[in-house]
């Protein structure tokens, strides 16, 4: 299997205290990763970082997408290469709906004029798996969405976008088992339109359930510790963390 | 053929001999009354006319310089006369007209005649043609839609210009509206009868671009009761003038019942000094609605005032202003309740990038006759950078106690994290924040004519165009 993903001695900082210290991990295309650990330990920053945030500074190594060098572009640059990143708390656009943004996001990647007949079409299909209400369409982006409706959305955009790579960055967390379904039926079907990489920031099994994980990777104090089957994820959430991390 | 361009040679020599006269005459003299009395014969105005700008005359030299808002100092007043001149300096030659304007018309998308039109160049042979268009449907209905000079001549209108003309603001009320009573120059008058709706908005665009008209124009409209009218100022697309001083005035007189929506998008190049003067007098159940776009100028002082004078009459007002690099840009709004139950809604947007300074006055009035009034004030602004500067000042003079009034201010700036989030799913830097500056303005963009708002969107597109340093 090609390597979609391949993070390689990986170190980054923030204000200047480095949160990543050497980060190896590779992702086949194709492929569902999970990426473990305990509050802090870095998961976000790893997700963060792969999806160019600004906020992180790269200090050491290097980030391969797709067989290219991806480590210096800027965050669109990536997304147009086909990484997304599902955002734990997604900003709030007042006056751009969630129609007109995921519209103007769709050209902006394929470079091509999106028909509004045919979006709100492929949009109103999106948003009936995720069984989203079509108003939700025409309201302000996340503007005033509870914490589950911002989640939803984050999926939604998911499927619309079709990303190759999509890094879910805790998108079950604070969702109540209902809405947790609702989201992992948005994941299978990206599995199944796009065929897309996952990569699951997670500390929930039940999202994982339904999905065949092909790998598990254990990050702790800004270091991957372990990395293992796909049944370590499950593991790791019967028994706790310090089982598995505390070898190091 | 040699002959011809003969000709033509002598022709413009004599011109040129007499232009240069009176340009030494003016800019030796300053503005005098044989000045205002030239422009007077050469308008041919009829008697009052003339004499009320000579008084205006008079009181402009008497009054002191404004000296509170936004620095003027780049302003040559003693040299007013230069920006007078009935001649007015307006290119003759699109080579001339600066590379920034001619980039903003093709970005526009603005055809060619329409540009040269724009920055002073030539006719305008497609507008001329709309406006016939529209002046023929406006006349069925019985509204007169005219120039102001010639419907001093018209016996049907003379009077009703007379008990109008510059009432509201009279030309003691500050030295820019003296200065405009004596040189105005332009614009229009129009007049909507008893129980008329006009369902076409009336664009003054097609007017103002009228040889010389444009600088120190007057708008008049009357509507009597009942009546309604959405009058759009303006337009959209920077216009160029080499002189750089705009000082305009508009009365709007709204009658028992009536409403009137009076729409402006401002977008003077960046040259201009816009000290413009605008007032509505709305009677009993009447409705003024102002929707105001600035854009342009190198500084403005604008603040429509509406004075709410009969009983259950309102006044709305929805604003947005954006001072990009070397603008200071100050605007706002002036509401007066005059009279019991009446109601105001004040919502303004200002945007400040580039090192741009924008200050937002709003001025709410309730006299002892206002008992039971309603008055919100609802002011944001998003400065795009930390060298820029966004003030609002609030004033409010409440002389009664019956009545609900509300204020509200934020200012903002556009987070490292909205970026992020918009970058991320694919939108350049440089778009997201275009969008998010157009998601902020979109309340105001939602109020003006579909046109307007697409030509907005792309002028803040334009104006964040580069804007990622």
């Amino acid at each position: 299997m090609s390597e979609i993903l391949k993070i390689e001695n990986l170190a980054v900082s923030a204000e200047d205290k480095e949160l990543l210290h050497g980060v190896n991990l590779t992702v086949g295309e194709g492929e569902t990763h999970v990426l473990m650990g305990p509050n802090g330990a870095g998961k976000s920053t790893l997700g963060s970082t792969v999806m160019g945030s600004p906020e992180y500074r790269i200090t050491a190594g290097s980030i391969i997408f797709g067989g290219e060098d991806i480590t210096a572009e800027t965050a669109d640059k990536r997304a147009r290469r086909g990484i997304f990143l599902s955002f734990q708390n997604p900003v709030e656009i007042p006056g751009i709906s969630l129609s007109e943004f995921l519209r103007n996001a769709l050209e902006q990647q394929t470079g091509k004029r999106i028909k509004l007949f045919e979006h709100k079409k492929n949009l109103a299909a999106a948003m009936s798996v995720l069984g989203m209400d079509s108003s939700y369409a025409d309201r302000d982006l996340n503007v005033g969405f509870s914490g589950g409706e911002k989640k939803k959305a984050e999926i939604l955009q998911l499927l619309m976008l079709k990303p190759r790579l999509a890094i879910l960055d805790e998108t079950d967390s604070g969702l109540d088992v209902d809405a947790v379904r609702t989201v992992s039926k948005g994941i299978e079907e990206y599995r199944r339109s796009a065929g897309g990489t996952l990569l699951i920031i997670t500390h929930n099994a039940k999202i994982l359930e339904e999905l065949t994980v092909d790998k598990t990777h254990i990050i702790s104090g800004g270091r991957l510790v372990r990395e293992g089957s796909g049944q370590l994820a499950f593991d790791v959430l019967a028994d706790g963390f310090e089982k598995y991390i505390g070898e190091e | 053929m040699k002959q011809k361009t003969q000709v033509e040679d002598i022709d413009r020599s004599f011109y040129d001999f007499r232009y240069d006269e009176d340009a030494q005459d003016f800019f030796d003299s300053g503005i005098t009354p044989d000045i205002i009395r030239g422009i007077s014969e050469e308008k041919n105005d009829p008697d009052w006319m003339r004499e009320f700008r000579l008084r205006s005359l008079e009181i402009y030299s008497r009054m002191p310089m404004v000296k509170w808002g936004a620095s003027i100092e780049g302003l040559d007043v003693d040299n007013i006369v230069a920006y007078i001149r009935p001649k007015s300096r307006m290119n003759t030659d699109w080579d001339s007209v600066p590379d920034n304007i001619k980039e903003t018309f093709e970005r526009l998308g603005i055809p060619q005649a329409e540009r040269e039109s724009l920055a002073g160049v030539g006719a305008q042979y497609d507008s001329e043609l709309v406006y016939h268009n529209v002046r023929k449907e406006v006349a069925q209905s019985g509204v007169v839609y005219t120039d102001l000079e010639s419907a001093m001549h018209d016996e049907r209108y003379a009077g009703i210009i007379k008990d109008h003309f510059m009432k509201l603001v009279p030309p003691s009320d500050h030295k820019f509206a003296a200065l405009h009573g004596a040189v105005w120059s332009g614009g229009s008058f129009v007049y909507v009868p008893k129980n008329v709706h006009l369902e076409v908005p009336l664009q003054s665009y097609f007017r103002l671009n009228a040889k010389g008209a444009g600088q120190f124009e007057h708008t008049l409209i009357i509507l009597e009761e009942n009546s309604s009218l959405h009058f759009i100022e303006g337009c959209s697309a920077p216009k160029y003038y080499e002189a750089g001083l705009h000082a305009g005035c508009v009365e709007l007189y709204v009658g028992e019942g009536a409403s009137l929506r009076y729409s402006t998008i401002e977008n003077w190049s960046k040259n201009m000094y816009n000290l413009n003067t605008k007032r509505a007098i709305v009677q009993k159940n009447g409705r003024i609605e102002w929707v105001s776009g600035s854009f342009g100028s190198h500084v403005s002082y604008l603040y429509p005032m509406s004075i709410l004078n009969g009983e259950g009459a309102s006044a709305e007002f929805t604003g947005i202003t954006f001072a990009g690099e070397g603008q200071d840009l100050d605007t706002g709004a002036k509401i007066v309740h005059n009279a019991p139950n009446t109601s105001s809604y004040m919502n303004t947007k200002s945007i400040s990038k580039s090192g741009g300074k924008s200050t937002f006055r709003s001025a709410v009035t309730v006299s002892e006759k206002a008992a039971g009034s309603k008055s919100s004030v609802n002011c944001e602004s998003l400065m795009l950078d930390n060298i820029s500067r966004s003030d609002t000042v609030p004033v409010i003079d409440v002389r009664t106690d019956k009545c609900d009034i509300g204020h509200e201010a934020k200012i903002g700036r556009i987070s490292d994290e909205a970026i992020f989030y918009l970058t991320s799913r694919g939108l350049s830097e440089e778009d997201a924040r275009a969008m998010i500056v157009r998601g902020f303005a979109d309340n105001v963009s939602k109020e003006l004519p579909l046109e307007y708002a697409v030509e907005m969107n792309n002028l803040i597109g334009l104006e964040m165009h580069g804007s990622v340093g």
